[in-house]
């Protein structure tokens, strides 16, 4: 098949960014999306162009680098689906697509469609961690959790930090990132003790970082690859209001 | 006090605020809906109520003075409401300073959500319209002082007034609607037992207010409310 592709090219974080057409042509349906671009890029670097810059590292979905807008849609248009698993048998020939980065004041461009992601880390290294005394492993036995705790815990930790719920979000909010990680700290016993300065420090830092609010618009759960809920994010609400007045530090 | 403060300091903590306010304000929407079903009952019924406002509270307050504290706290709830909102949409409009060439709004759950800013200021508007028609009475034709039924009555027989106050309950059903689950939403009522109910109790709730209010100018107009 052949489609018509309008790229954001931008040469580095100061630059100005404009689109750029190309044509992809013999695209096969069994291609990824990130194999189609690969495709484009060796005709670009065969013609002596810059190829187009974006991230990857896996290609199963699962490591969270990869990552842009298509149509307006992180990812693409399929559910729980990373762009690298998207495959061209979703399109048609003769489709036009918007290729464009993930859009926060808090993700400047690196270059095209890669854009700095360290936000997220610094959320994480605010408070989504558990402070233990390093040594050999305890019994795994020792601390029961609780069956529902542990499909919660576990469904919250799916995240893949992979920055979409931001990109979708019309407030360019990192509340699904943010909330997914206090949910699966908060719901293992493990993840107790630090439970409400971890909420605290954690949205102190989102707000630093230059995120937007979360206005329950949804769109950031529509976009997860990983199924993520908002009903996480309602749980670091009631994390924070309970850090405040229930459990108030210092 | 000071933790009710700091809730300030984070996005959270003001939507908390939001939440908080807007609670109030469901209540007053509610119970003003349900105040001017009174309206039916005739104009002696309507007018004891309008007056019963202001005695409302005696003897332990005097005439007007419990309708003022209310009034003071609403105007506190809506003051709160709407400056945590500003600084709130500010920060967002800064937070995606370069926008989309292509954005697919369908991704968001309701077209309630997207509605919020701009049914608010239409709301707020109203509200100011609103209070100088039926209360202050300078925006009124015919406005006569401690005569609610006979103001209500010849306010409505205005037919572009009556739009007016129809078309401005639809953002009103949509702000109440998303406003509403938002709310639990930030207070973190969520349970998964219970989500499923949230969506349909929120529009029970806009739809019950909404149709309250615009039966008032259509039973006008139609000569089921009159003399």
């Amino acid at each position: 098949m052949k489609l018509k592709l309008h790229v954001w090219r931008q040469n580095g974080p100061g630059n100005e960014g404009r689109f750029e057409d190309y044509v992809a042509e013999n695209v096969s349906e069994h291609m990824s999306f990130l194999e189609m671009l690969d495709v484009v890029n060796e005709q670009l670097i065969a013609r002596g162009d810059e190829p187009i810059a974006f991230d990857h590292d896996c290609r199963e979905g699962i490591c969270g680098s990869c990552g842009f807008m298509i149509n307006g849609e992180p990812h693409g248009p399929l559910p729980s689906t990373t762009v690298c698993q998207l495959h061209m048998r979703n399109y048609r020939d003769g489709d036009e697509l918007w290729i464009e980065p993930w859009r926060a004041t808090a993700f400047p461009v690196i270059r095209d469609l890669i854009v700095d992601r360290s936000p997220l880390d610094r959320i994480v290294q605010a408070g989504g961690y558990i402070s233990v005394r390093t040594g050999s492993a305890p019994e795994a036995n020792n601390i029961a959790v609780p069956k529902a705790n542990a499909d919660l815990a576990m469904d919250a930790a799916e995240c893949i930090a992979c920055g979409a719920c931001v990109a979708a979000c019309p407030n360019a909010s990192a509340m699904l990132f943010t909330g997914a990680k206090v949910t699966h700290l908060g719901a293992l016993p493990q993840g107790q003790p630090e439970r409400y300065t971890r909420v605290v420090e954690m949205v102190t830092m989102h707000d630093d970082e230059g995120f937007g609010h979360c206005t329950n618009h949804g769109a950031c759960q529509t976009a997860c690859p990983k199924n993520i809920k908002v009903d996480y994010i309602g749980r670091l609400n009631a994390d924070l209001r309970k850090a405040k007045f229930r459990h108030p530090a210092g | 006090m000071r933790r009710v403060f700091s809730l300030w300091d984070s996005t959270v903590g003001k939507k908390i605020m939001m939440a908080t306010t807007g609670v109030i304000l469901i209540g007053f929407v509610v119970g003003h809906m349900i105040g001017n079903l009174k309206v039916y009952q005739g104009a002696d019924a309507f007018n004891h109520y309008a007056e019963g406002l202001r005695t409302v509270g005696e003897p332990f307050f005097g005439s007007g003075q419990l309708l003022w504290i209310i009034r003071i706290v609403l105007l506190a709830a809506v003051g709160i409401h709407i400056l945590a909102a500003v600084q709130l949409v500010m920060r967002s409009r800064k937070a995606r300073a370069i926008g989309y060439r292509k954005y697919e709004g369908d991704m968001v759950f309701s077209y309630a959500s997207r509605t919020m800013t701009w049914g608010g200021l239409i709301i707020l508007g109203f509200v100011v319209y609103h209070l100088m028609h039926l209360t202050f009475g300078n925006a009124h034709p015919d406005f006569v002082h401690g005569n609610a039924y006979h103001n209500f009555v010849t306010g409505f027989q205005s037919w572009p007034v009556s739009i007016a106050y129809i078309l401005t309950m639809i953002p009103l059903g949509f702000h109440l609607y998303h406003g509403f689950w938002s709310m639990l939403q930030t207070f973190g009522a969520t349970n998964p037992k219970m989500n499923h109910v949230r969506r349909p109790i929120a529009a029970a709730l806009a739809g019950v207010v909404v149709l309250g209010n615009i039966s008032f100018p259509v039973a006008v107009l139609a000569g089921l409310v009159g003399y």
